[in-house]
């Protein structure tokens, strides 16, 4: 198992406020990491850092190996393309139909005639669950479910191998979310992806993640999903066993 | 390379090497175009070994299968297995084949008759909400007259800064520059017929009844109109507007009140300050050009101006604020779906602002004329 995204010893500050001091981060090939964190905490922060969208102070950030804190212009641009992003909100663009947003990415950098584009996006929009019907549509005609859906798709229209989801499953009901959580399992295994979410939901944790990073203190506690509901510092302790997560009783031994 | 090929009989043995993914593929379609298919009767395919497939790869194997069933005459194999995304494609060319035969079926040409009555309701609709909004910012006006707090002060002022004090500068110096323009031309030709002094009249006349209003319109509707609708438009997109509405709070009382009478406030002071700088830019230039002493320029000013000169130019003011005001905002609150409609309102915002305003300006000399104004 080597490291898809490592991260070590990254800090991140804004003005006096120290958000990141030293945070340290693995995500093998083939896991679903799950980073779990307060409001504040710094999740958002540390994907940016990771996607290269902001440059930590200091540390490193490995993608597949290259750190790509120190690339030129180019070489940034080509390791974007090898990796998958879904925003929080979807980030859709909002004045592109669904197919033309998924084959945004492949247009920028794949040389490919129009049909075959086409039939790749056609074929994204499938493996994600969405009717062939949506193709046409604008973002702002989707449901928040298929918005989700519709950015996954965007997400994969390269193939990447590492996809980076910020709360896929925020937002949608227990049902939607469930299928959500499914459909990220089921295309983790057929397409061999490594997938690192930021999340808030319980189920979510437990259902798809097989190992979880808390950020607590500035700092990252990673591990199993077993070793981390186990951990004894008591924002962890509070997120795992406080009165909200005893209602998934026993699901996780208290 | 992509690709080894094997011709032995008749039979092509064709295996997959290395990155069958996204970023290859258009190097991997050439290498599969170039593939000698003449005399070869069977086709054989490993996947199975050195070849990383994504799904991009995957779907353009298919085409490539694709294309060798549709030339016929050729049997196509697996050595070992089939990659497994093969099927996932195929299940998508199912699925996408009965969608596009639904859809053609719907598809029916719009016929002339039509084309009219869509344009018809679509201009009938427009014209309604127009009114409506009309009719909405009337009656919040009149709620508004009624309460201080209502009248929304504090925003009132904000509007009257952000479309009246940052905007002094630039009007300030296209108002000098438009009477420079109107001295240095006029100079040019009177001086034929030795009436230079004339010059004083023109620039006089001219910057304060049309020209010190109108340019400063003109400019605050490039600036503030398409702020307007661009602020609102934003708002709409980010359900702030439905946000305010749920709280109970009309958009058009504490959105759309606040810049319409900001910018009457505003307008106003900003063609007083473009008249002052116009007369002021006439006056250096006939001291420079016709080696008038400003003091005679003054007294010639005097001359040429009636008592209501001045207030034919800043009565116009007032009206072409609430032009401006309600094109930029009414357009900010049509805004629904996507950002390209936020840009297309946004311009058509100033395009009508424009446009309204020297209509409204023509129809103002016209009344003018006919009340001796």
């Amino acid at each position: 198992m080597h490291a898809m995204v490592e991260v070590r010893g990254v800090v991140n500050r804004f003005g006096a406020q120290v958000v990141h001091d030293g945070l340290d981060m693995v995500a093998y090939d083939g896991e679903v990491f799950g980073i779990v964190g307060g409001s504040g905490s710094g999740k958002s922060v540390l994907l940016r850092t990771i996607l290269g969208l902001q440059r930590p102070q200091a540390g490193e950030v490995k993608l597949e190996g290259r750190d790509i804190t120190h690339l030129s212009w180019d070489e940034l641009r080509t390791a974007k393309a090898g990796y998958g992003v879904t925003f929080q909100q979807g980030a859709l663009y909002s004045s592109l139909t669904v197919l033309q947003n998924i084959q945004l990415p492949m247009i920028e950098h794949l040389a490919l005639p129009p049909d075959a584009l086409d039939a790749l996006a056609r074929l994204k929009l499938h493996i994600v669950g969405l009717p062939a019907d949506a193709a046409g549509k604008f973002p702002s005609q989707l449901s928040g479910g298929m918005v989700k859906r519709a950015a996954l798709a965007r997400a994969l229209s390269l193939d990447p191998r590492l996809l980076f989801l910020d709360e896929p499953t925020a937002g949608l009901d227990p049902i939607s979310a469930a299928a959500f959580d499914e459909l990220v399992m089921a295309l983790q295994k057929d397409l061999a992806l490594t997938v690192v979410m930021i999340t808030h939901d319980l189920d979510t944790i437990f259902r798809t993640c097989n190992r979880v990073g808390v950020i607590v203190d500035r700092h990252m506690v990673s591990g199993t999903v077993e070793e981390i509901v186990d951990h004894p510092h008591p924002w962890i302790r509070e997120y795992f066993h406080g009165e909200r997560a005893l209602r998934f009783g026993g699901r996780h031994g208290t | 390379m992509h690709l080894s090929a094997e011709h032995v009989d008749g039979r092509l043995t064709l295996r997959l090497l290395g990155d069958w993914r996204a970023r290859e593929l258009s190097a991997i379609r050439s290498e599969l175009a170039a593939l000698p298919l003449e005399r070869v009767r069977e086709i054989a395919i490993d996947a199975g070994g050195a070849a990383r497939l994504d799904l991009s790869g995957a779907w353009l194997l298919r085409e490539f299968l694709d294309g060798v069933a549709a030339a016929g005459g050729r049997r196509v194999s697996f050595i070992g297995e089939a990659p497994a995304q093969l099927a996932l494609i195929e299940r998508t060319r199912v699925e996408e084949a009965a969608a596009r035969d639904a859809k053609e079926k719907h598809k029916e040409e719009d016929s002339p008759v039509e084309v009219v009555g869509r344009t018809a309701v679509g201009q009938w609709r427009g014209l309604r909400e127009g009114l409506d909004f009309l009719g909405r910012v009337t009656l919040q006006a009149g709620r508004a007259g009624t309460s201080l707090r209502r009248l929304r002060v504090t925003s009132v002022a904000r509007h009257v800064y952000d479309t009246g004090i940052t905007a002094i500068p630039i009007v300030s110096l296209i108002a000098f520059l438009i009477s420079v323009i109107i001295a240095y031309m006029s100079a040019q030709q009177l001086r034929n017929f030795g009436a230079e002094v004339y010059v004083v009249d023109l620039v006089t006349v001219g910057v304060l009844r049309e020209l010190g209003v109108l340019l400063t319109a003109i400019i605050v509707a490039g600036r503030s109109g398409s702020a307007f609708a661009a602020e609102i438009g934003a708002m709409k997109l980010n359900e702030e507007v439905d946000a305010l509405t749920a709280t109970g709070v009309e958009p058009v009382e504490v959105l759309v009140l606040p810049r319409i009478l900001g910018l009457m406030i505003a307008l106003p002071l900003l063609t007083v300050i473009a008249d002052g700088v116009g007369l002021a830019g006439g006056a250096l230039l006939c001291k420079w050009l016709l080696d008038m002493p400003i003091i005679q320029y003054f007294t010639r000013v005097e001359d040429a101006i009636s008592a209501t000169t001045f207030w034919a130019g800043l009565v116009k003011a007032p009206v072409f604020a609430v032009l401006i005001a309600t094109a930029g905002t009414f357009r900010g609150l049509q805004v629904r779906g996507s950002s390209r409609e936020l840009g297309r309102l946004t311009t058509v915002a100033v395009v009508q602002a424009i446009f309204l305003v020297i209509l409204a300006d023509a129809l103002f000399a016209m009344l003018f004329m006919e009340i001796d104004f």
